[in-house]
């Protein structure tokens, strides 16, 4: 309870436990595509929150996150198609080996800092695509792996709409604990001053290494639930345009506010969507969208709304 | 504590530190005093780690600190504030401190305890001793830069140094803030006891408060004495106070 306390301020809190009870209850009202959609949504809410905790809260570049989201996808789904072990142990393994390709990749990315650090992201990251969109005996390639079998139970729209949105509200809720403990504090240190953390005893690097594996983790649970409700993995998951939208995510929610970037990814598959309906050229629409972003809200919707909504001294994290 | 000797520092051939040598004893109020451009700043970040020397070397309790990192000086017990003003521009003042605290207290990697509640009592006996309590909650970007500098100096004082290295703590301050952290550096060393080696152009400063001046001059130290000492030396004179009665504040 205390623990509740020194996290939450009771406005936050029931705001939270309101939106909570909303979602649970959203699929008795809403039609078939609208709760595919929603699931959808709280996986790429779930990958660009994870995103952010390097790049909103840790000041890293992480030019090419979804490599970390992909990679789980495709753990998960080769898993479940080769093992023939249940379904959970997947569940669970998933985010590990994101974590473990977030250790690898971390140990040699994080000895560079800012644009050099995210080069060289974008380019080991664009290697792991190229593996996977080559090794066709084993990842099938660009056709990907389709039909994965999931349960009805979760896998239906409804099973799935309820699976993510749990599985999401949990992880972010997690992330939220980590952002505000001295890993997070430190964290946000170092995204404002590298070098004065480093002078207050900090090893600057292993803090950073420590914090894309615990990144890579929670984007390879986002992985998985993309295969939850999709049944298929395919390369164009770690593609690199792709990092860039949900980095574009975090901007526009407010990268610089934990609930911001998953705000951003909600608006950004919203306007794909129902935009794409009308034209094809939607990504004409993003690019004027991150225009207005650029010149108008340098701190995101969500950072707009809390300065207009809460004073200067009391806002929070 | 601390003993440089015969440091170099080269930067593709030209020598910022050449060959400065300084000692600094338990409870000294050092000062280091030089014209633009002597290498104060360089011989400082030497110590601290954000350069290695060419060659020379840096003992700081009979042990060789010389080209550690930086982050590994400061776990050895030497703090540093800067020059120009280098904090944690979106935190708050209080979590500025408690960023360097916490360190200190190696929990860096906790991950699962709300910082809120962690080291509170000592960051804020902290803030209280400089003075900034009060302002513990306003984000440190919107701090006076006098107030900045200030916080500079806290955050130093997070990791319970024994050894605190001050960069020009008063550079841009006014009159009024100057005199502040003249009483303050005066109470850390009186009343705490630490141990001060710092820069300084303001004469009047140095000469109230250290112990001990080293003067440099393009990158050799040219004497280190008492205050009485380095003030009647000719050659402080002629190279660096210019003849002048500069210095009889």
């Amino acid at each position: 309870m205390i623990l509740f306390k020194a996290l939450f301020s009771k406005k936050s809190a029931i705001i939270s436990i309101l939106l909570l009870v909303l979602l649970l209850l959203l699929p008795q009202f809403l039609p078939r595509f609208y709760t595919y959609l929603f699931a959808m949504i709280f996986a790429i809410c779930l990958l660009a929150t994870s995103l952010n905790m390097v790049l909103g809260f840790g000041g890293m570049f992480q030019f090419h996150h979804t490599v970390f989201y992909g990679f789980g996808a495709y753990a998960f789904a080769l898993f479940v198609t080769k093992s023939g072990l249940p379904l959970w142990i997947g569940y669970v393994i998933a985010p590990f080996c994101s974590a473990l390709l977030g250790l690898v990749l971390g140990l040699i990315t994080v000895r560079l800092t800012k644009l050099y650090f995210g080069m060289l992201q974008l380019s080991l990251g664009s290697l792991v695509w190229a593996i996977t969109y080559r090794w066709y005996s084993f990842t099938g390639g660009d056709d990907g792996i389709h039909g994965i079998p999931i349960p009805d139970l979760i896998g239906s729209s409804t099973g799935a709409y309820y699976f993510n949105l749990i599985v999401t509200a949990a992880c972010l809720l997690l992330m939220y604990i980590i952002v505000n403990s001295p890993f997070g504090r430190t964290f946000q240190g170092i995204r404002d001053n590298p070098e004065r953390c480093e002078a207050v005893g900090v090893n600057v690097q292993k803090q950073q290494l420590v914090g894309q594996i615990i990144a890579a983790f929670f984007a390879g649970v986002a992985g998985t639930l993309f295969v939850t409700v999709e049944g298929s993995v395919f390369p164009d998951l770690m593609f690199w345009t792709f990092s860039l939208e949900i980095l574009i995510m975090c901007l526009l929610g407010g990268w610089f506010i934990f609930m911001g970037p998953a705000l951003g990814a909600a608006i950004i598959i919203m306007l794909r969507t129902f935009v794409g309906i009308y034209t094809e050229y939607w990504t004409l629409i993003l690019g004027i969208v991150l225009m207005l972003l650029i010149f108008f809200l340098p701190e995101g919707v969500l950072g707009l709304f809390l300065k207009k909504a809460v004073p200067a001294e009391k806002r929070e994290g | 504590m601390l003993q440089v000797h015969a440091l170099q520092k080269s930067f593709d051939g030209f020598l910022a530190v050449n060959g400065t040598t300084l000692t600094v004893e338990k409870g000294d109020v050092v000062a280091v005093i030089g014209p633009n451009g002597a290498g104060k700043t360089t011989l400082f970040h030497l110590i601290t780690g954000q350069l290695a020397p060419t060659s020379g070397t840096i003992l700081f309790k009979e042990e060789n600190i010389a080209g550690l990192a930086p982050y590994l000086v400061c776990r050895k017990g030497i703090s540093r504030s800067y020059q120009v003003v280098n904090i944690f521009n979106r935190l708050t003042v209080f979590e500025n401190v408690q960023v360097a605290v916490l360190s200190y207290r190696k929990k860096t990697f906790n991950i699962f305890r709300p910082a809120k509640t962690m080291a509170v009592g000592e960051t804020q006996k902290i803030l209280d001793s400089v003075g900034l309590l009060d302002k513990a909650e306003m984000t440190s970007g919107s701090l006076s830069h006098g107030d900045q500098k200030v916080l500079e100096i806290a955050i130093a004082l997070g990791n319970r140094p024994e050894l605190l290295i001050l960069d020009e703590p008063t550079a841009g301050m006014s009159p009024e803030e100057t005199a502040v952290t003249l009483r303050l550096m005066k109470s850390l060393s009186g009343d705490l006891g630490l141990t001060i080696l710092f820069c300084e152009h303001d004469m009047g400063m140095v000469f109230s408060i250290a112990s001990q001046i080293m003067v440099m001059q393009q990158g050799k130290s040219i004497i280190q004495g008492p205050p009485d000492e380095v003030r009647n030396n000719q050659q402080v004179r002629e190279a660096y106070l210019g003849g002048a009665d500069q210095c009889s504040t």
